[in-house]
């Protein structure tokens, strides 16, 4: 298998979407509620069929082959266990399924359970289980097929805060020891951040960009995906010549702009905030009208001084939390031209 | 491990993202995913019928035929001989309203009055004791909560005819009640307490007050207690309590065991024909007449009718009262008695 | 409000106390040595014995039995499939309404309706075949048609607790339709076709309104049996019957009990 490949044009849910996941990659889909990504999963899984468009997983078609036939598993965002069966024939099903001789089941299934701490709890039935050992039975389910593309909808979503940023980590190193292909779906853009090799950014039934987590949060495409994958200011701005001109004064981009007016992003940590310094390029005065202390980091709010015509604009400023601004102090904004993104018009 | 990552190839030159697809082949629309499966349209519907096929026969044979059959019958015409004369005819309809050979008399209208009023006055002398009973039980500890049920459980699965039995025993004459009743001079001293009022109501009490109770219980364990005491707080009088408190809580099973009490309750055969006597003839005794010795089967079903349509009155007030997504508290879904 | 509460527990107990005294005093009195009348002439279990000699009783008995085991086992076969039919299929919505109106009609009408229609059902087709004639054959029949329905809601109830996603999981792993069926749908339902046919064996046990409207002399079962002997007047004999029935319908409602407890921690 060289690539895996998927391009669908479903409708209502999905209007189209056209995307490329490669072998062993670890690929999320990321979006709000109702933005389609549960629904491609749901077609990569077999689960239901697009109006129109193809499924290709290692150069065939597999649209129309039901979820049975493929080598695809999925980890369902409730878990689905078989409440009458026990861990070990949980986790043996798939394999018992396609009735793979006993003493292989045995074996892969000890190995499975073993690799994701479940040891000893084979004979244990899943209400008995903690919500943690569910989603690695889960998991183990799946994983013990070997399949070319594991499926997680959701997964975390059942955890309280604390385990689930364990199981992220745990998540990741899990897909890194077994090169296998995973594709996530989530609505947590931290969660995303921390697992994916790849990110595809969806809303409404579109795939609003991809790329690697640093490429889609420090260069968003639009401001859809800015202001998803957490902060960002965003303004309004036109080009003149070699420059970008906004409300705040004019700056330079490292790379030019494809519009002659259009927005731009940059995000809250990447301002750099000094008092007393100033400069020609980049530079905007600026006074504090609020600041949040979050101990890991200081949110500030800032009116420029240069604001046109007394305009209330405000900037979100995050810094390591060492300052002690107070509202109404005096203020200089550095914009770095690499951090500054020209966002297409959407 | 990163070095197997940096090592998958740029996509960069790969196709263009949200490009529309060439060649868009629609899919096939009779394959249907269903249940995890991917199934012809066809193919489901066949596998489907088999399964309900017996069960939804069975069911139009010898119960969506025999109600339209019921309802021709009902416009029929009897003969001499007690047999069926298929002619179309108001007749049994207008016996009912109490026209018949001999002018107008209310008999049969009394009869069906009666029934509603037995019906009536047995759900609510149930659903007061079913109130303070279920409030009992749900307040003990959890132990004895199941014991309680336990006993409520009994008498909702014994036999109406075993039950009107006990109280023919409770009732006769060399008994403690008779002989109370007798020394004030209530009834002719050695004469047994039934038939009559008394009795029958005895007799459908005892065996409705479960049907109220079992439904009413599941509504009053997941009361919210809390509730209860701040209205408590706010509402000085006892019947506002209940009002604004317990009774929107506790709705649902209320609903259910209503319902389950007042309908088979009129159409009671049973209880009146064992402690009722010919007083307390209710609109099943009637039905049940028409059926056996009167041989008037037409009539009869114009009776079947007539009950049917105070079934439906009493159907419609619990669609508009009880929300059915809640009906889980009869442990039998419904009661026959 | 706390003045309130001993009216609560006072009604409450002379409640149970009203539910339980008639069955009581009539199992008192099935083990009174006395033949008429109600005074006490001392303990005796001969009653008893004579149930058990009495042929007519023990036929009756006999009736009810093998009327409740076999409409069981029809209206559980034909209630599962019913259920799995209407729960687990594309049906347009419309058509699903309708099969659920007929469903719920036994349940909510009274069942003196139902009986009624029976006993016209049974007449006409009386004049295609004399199979039809009033006896243990139609009364199998009209059990199993209000049977139908009940073992339906049960399972239907339990079918649609399961859900979507366990089928789709199993699916997901390689299952075909008949392992999907076997090893994951029936395990799983089987809870609820039991307490479906539990259900509907007490009920046919229980009944007696349809029983009495579609019986024939050679299938007078319990209820009947007692119907017509207490219209002759109260015996000890009866009271030992009734007492008997009593214990029936404790031992059912225990066993009923342990399932549906089992059902809970499995």
């Amino acid at each position: 298998m060289a690539q895996v490949q998927k391009c669908f044009g479903s409708h209502k849910a999905l209007k189209g979407v056209d995307l490329e996941v490669r072998k062993g990659e670890f690929f999320t889909l990321l979006g709000p509620s109702g933005c389609g990504k549960t629904t491609l999963l749901r077609i990569i899984a077999g689960l239901e069929l697009p109006d129109s468009g193809h499924v290709l997983l290692g150069g065939q078609d597999i649209t129309r082959l039901p979820a049975a036939k493929r080598q695809v598993n999925t980890v369902f965002q409730s878990y689905a266990l078989f409440p009458h069966l026990n861990i070990f024939e949980n986790v043996a099903f798939g394999l018992k399924a396609r009735q793979i001789e006993p003493f292989e089941v045995r074996r892969r299934v000890a190995e499975k359970l073993e690799m994701l701490g479940l040891d000893g709890l084979d004979k244990r039935y899943p209400h008995q289980l903690s919500g943690g050992q569910k989603q690695r039975v889960a998991l183990a389910r799946a994983l013990v097929n070997e399949p070319d593309i594991l499926l997680l909808d959701e997964p975390m979503s059942a955890l309280d805060a604390h385990l689930r940023t364990q199981v992220q980590e745990e998540l990741r190193r899990l897909q890194r020891e077994l090169k296998q292909t995973f594709i996530l779906v989530t609505h947590d853009q931290d969660e995303a951040m921390v697992v994916s090799d790849r990110i595809a950014v969806m809303r409404e039934g579109l795939v609003e960009q991809v790329g690697e987590p640093r490429e889609v949060y420090s260069k968003p495409r639009n401001q859809f995906v800015a202001e998803f994958l957490g902060a960002a200011n965003i303004i309004a701005a036109r080009r003149d010549g070699g420059r970008v001109v906004t409300s705040l004064g004019s700056f330079d981009l490292s790379a030019a702009p494809a519009w002659d007016e259009g927005s731009l992003a940059i995000r809250p940590e990447r301002i750099v905030l000094a008092d007393g310094q100033d400069g020609d390029g980049n530079w905007v005065r600026a006074k504090v009208r609020e600041a949040i202390y979050r101990g890991q980091s200081l949110d500030v709010w800032l009116t420029p001084d240069d604001s046109a015509a007394g305009d209330p604009f405000k900037v979100r400023v995050r810094t390591h939390g060492k300052d002690h601004l107070r509202p109404g102090d005096q203020v200089s904004l550095f914009f770095p031209p690499e951090d500054l993104v020209a966002l297409d018009q959407a | 491990m990163p070095d197997d990552y940096s090592k998958i190839p740029d996509n960069k030159t790969g196709p263009p993202l949200m490009a529309p697809l060439p060649d868009e082949a629609e899919t096939d629309p009779n394959l249907v995913t269903w249940y995890g499966g991917i199934h012809r349209r066809k193919d489901l519907t066949r596998r489907g019928s088999y399964l309900l096929g017996p069960g939804l026969v069975w069911l139009l044979l010898f119960l969506a035929l025999p109600a339209t059959g019921l309802l021709a019958l009902s416009l029929a015409q009897r003969g001499d001989f007690g047999q069926i004369h298929w002619v179309f005819t108001l007749e049994n309809y207008k016996r009912l309203a109490g026209f018949g050979l001999f002018g107008w008399t209310p008999d049969h209208l009394l009869i069906l009055g009666r029934s509603l009023w037995v019906g009536l006055v047995t759900t609510v002398i149930c659903v007061l004791l079913a109130y303070p009973l279920t409030f009992y039980i749900a307040t003990r500890p959890p132990k004895t909560r199941s014991r309680l049920l336990f006993l409520l459980v009994i008498p909702f699965w014994t036999n109406v005819v075993v039950r009107a039995y006990a109280w023919l025993l409770i009732l006769s004459p060399q008994l403690f009640p008779a002989k109370l009743a007798a020394f004030f001079g209530l009834i002719p001293a050695g004469s047994p307490l039934f038939p009559g009022s008394l009795a029958t109501f005895l007799g459908m009490v005892s065996t409705f007050l479960p049907f109220v109770a079992l439904p009413l219980y599941s509504s009053v364990e997941r009361m919210n207690w809390e509730l209860l005491e701040a209205a408590r707080d706010l509402y000085a009088n006892r019947v506002q309590v209940f009002l604004q408190a317990i009774l929107p809580q506790t709705r649902p099973g209320l609903t259910v065991g209503v319902i389950v009490t007042f309908i088979p309750a009129m159409a009671m055969f049973v209880v009146t024909d064992l402690l009722g006597g010919s007083k307390y003839m209710l609109i099943g005794n009637l039905i049940q007449n028409q059926f056996g010795q009167a041989r008037d089967w037409p009539f009869g079903a114009a009776l079947c009718l007539a009950l049917m349509a105070l079934t439906m009155v009493g159907l419609a007030l619990y669609r508009r009262w009880g929300d059915p997504r809640d009906d889980n508290g009869s442990p039998a879904g419904g009661g026959r008695p | 409000m706390n003045a309130k509460r001993p009216v609560v527990a006072l009604i409450a107990i002379v409640s149970l106390i009203f539910l339980y005294v008639p069955s009581l005093a009539v199992a008192i009195f099935s083990v009174n040595n006395a033949k008429y009348g109600l005074l006490w002439k001392g303990f005796t279990w001969k009653w008893y014995t004579q149930l058990f000699s009495n042929q007519a009783i023990l036929d009756a008995a006999l009736n009810s039995l093998f009327v409740a085991v076999i409409s069981t086992a029809v209206a559980t076969v034909l209630g599962t499939a019913l259920a799995l039919g209407l729960d687990r299929f594309p049906w347009p919505r419309r058509g699903v309404k309708a099969m659920d109106l007929l469903v719920h009609l036994p349940v909510v009408t009274p069942d003196i309706i139902l009986a009624a229609a029976l006993v016209l059902t049974f007449s006409l087709l009386r004049k295609l075949s004399s199979v039809f004639e009033m006896g243990m054959f139609t009364l199998i029949l009209g059990h199993i048609t209000f049977q139908i329905s009940f073992v339906t809601l049960v399972v239907r109830s339990r079918l649609a607790a399961l859900g979507r996603d366990i089928d789709e999981a199993a699916r997901d792993l390689y299952a075909s339709g008949r392992y999907l069926f076997f090893r994951v749908t029936l395990p799983l339902l089987m809870p609820g076709i039991m307490a479906g046919a539990m259900l509907a064996f007490t009920l046919s046990l229980d009944d007696f309104m349809i029983s009495f409207f579609t019986h024939g002399p050679d299938s007078v079962t319990l209820p009947i049996y007692i119907y017509s002997s207490v219209r002759r007047g109260i015996s000890p004999e009866i009271h030992a019957l009734s007492t008997m029935v009593l214990l029936i319908t404790v031992v059912l409602v225990v066993i009923a009990e342990r399932l549906s407890r089992f059902r809970r921690e499995g």
